[in-house]
């Protein structure tokens, strides 16, 4: 298999991945506590994902490097995730608005994979779409109570919305890397998820009183490896007990 | 030596780790087992790709197997087709009803952002009279609720 698959099997293991680092963040400090639970259990779910695609692109790859080395040992620029993910969660009503826009967009990705020519990724699909499937009722709930709940709540929700929706462009973004993964069978072009996201994600924004910003021309760049400034950060904290432990055992 | 009909009834007795009144089996998640001389393979489908418990449940297999006398273990992972509640075994739904969990009846397929799913009746009182407090519980595999009937809070196995 050429890198450029590697490459695709790189993006879609690292957003889960970064999403699950960033809502693991929320652990003990969520409003109430069937949210803190939720949250935890999302961020569980998504670094489930992320495990067992890493496992097959490291096994694909073939230079002997398993899950743990492909999530602690590379640095910033050899991350595929998008920017959307890295972002900092921001309050509450940012972080489900973004598990809303980003499980808006896992849905229709694994329904697409389940027909992808690479079996493995075909199973990780199916068993991650029950998961995302699951996130996304949950995240479009609370995007409607807050979008449609108190001047406060609908405030933060329009703010949240006008500060994420301009790095969901990068969403549905094609490049190389996707055309080669759907010409090859294994993978999808992102804008091809674009029609089915829009009908997954307007009506919702429009019940929920929320009106999405216009589009601009900015594109972000993490796909590419061209990461935010916060994406440091985050590896710090994710991967310090590598970095400091080489090789330590849990 | 064990042969696969002994290592059924050996993983019959591993308990889930996180809901010990049901098995290994009787929770779906071993899809085959099979004995080639010394060489004992057991096909276990994982339930939530996050789920913690999945190693723990491994460890159990392990040791319970080993102590059965089996030679040597593997334990293989399939992820297709994936797990789903409808491979609970039948008396599976009585035993998390008496342990005070709503089992999950038939897993229907929520395609929809906007299905509610149906409610679950109380595993004390049987009332249909529930409401969700919260999508997700204690574990990755059951969602919080509360019974309007005799008002105690109970979990609800979801079905997926």
């Amino acid at each position: 298999m050429p890198d450029l698959n590697i490459d695709y099997l790189l993006r879609l293991a690292d957003n889960p991945l970064i999403l699950g680092q960033r809502l693991s963040e929320w652990c003990g400090h969520a409003p109430v506590l069937e949210e803190d639970l939720a949250l935890a259990n999302t961020a569980l779910d998504l670094i489930g994902q992320a495990r067992l695609l890493l496992t097959h692109a490291g096994a694909l790859e073939g230079n002997g490097r398993d899950e743990d080395q492909l999530a602690f040992l590379r640095s910033e620029r050899e991350f595929r995730n998008c920017t959307l993910v890295e972002l900092p969660n921001g309050d509450f009503a940012r972080t489900v608005l973004r598990n809303f826009l980003f499980s808006a967009h896992q849905v229709p990705l694994w329904e697409g994979l389940l027909g992808s020519r690479d079996a493995q990724l075909a199973a990780i699909a199916a068993k991650s779409l029950k998961e995302v499937r699951y996130h996304l009722r949950h995240a479009a709930d609370w995007v409607l109570r807050l979008g449609a709940g108190t001047e406060e709540s609908h405030r933060r929700m329009q703010a949240a919305l006008d500060y994420l929706w301009p790095y969901t462009t990068e969403l549905f973004a094609g490049d190389a890397v996707e055309e080669a993964a759907a010409a090859a069978g294994i993978g999808l072009a992102g804008s091809s998820l674009q029609p089915r996201w829009d009908a997954a994600v307007l009506p919702v924004l429009q019940e929920a009183a929320l009106s999405p910003p216009a589009r601009t021309p900015f594109l972000s760049q993490g796909k590419l490896g061209v990461h935010s400034e916060h994406m440091g950060h985050l590896l710090a904290e994710m991967q310090t007990m590598q970095r400091a432990y080489p090789g330590a055992q849990w | 030596m064990l042969s696969a009909a002994q290592a059924w009834q050996v993983l019959a007795r591993v308990p889930d780790p996180e809901i010990p009144v049901i098995s290994v089996t009787e929770l779906g998640i071993v899809r085959d087992v099979k004995a080639e001389g010394e060489r004992l393979t057991v096909v276990v489908t994982p339930t939530y790709s996050g789920c913690p418990a999945t190693e723990a449940i491994e460890t159990a297999i392990r040791d319970a197997l080993r102590q059965a006398g089996a030679g040597e273990i593997h334990i293989e992972t399939r992820l297709a087709p994936p797990w789903t509640t409808d491979w609970l075994d039948p008396r599976a739904a009585e035993k998390l009803r008496e342990y005070g969990i709503a089992p999950p009846g038939a897993a229907a397929a929520v395609h929809s952002v906007r299905i509610v799913p149906r409610l679950p009746a109380c595993p004390r009182c049987g009332s249909h009279d529930t409401e969700r407090l919260s999508e997700f519980g204690a574990t990755a595999c059951k969602a919080l609720y509360r019974c309007g009937a005799c008002r105690e809070p109970f979990e609800h196995f979801k079905p997926i």
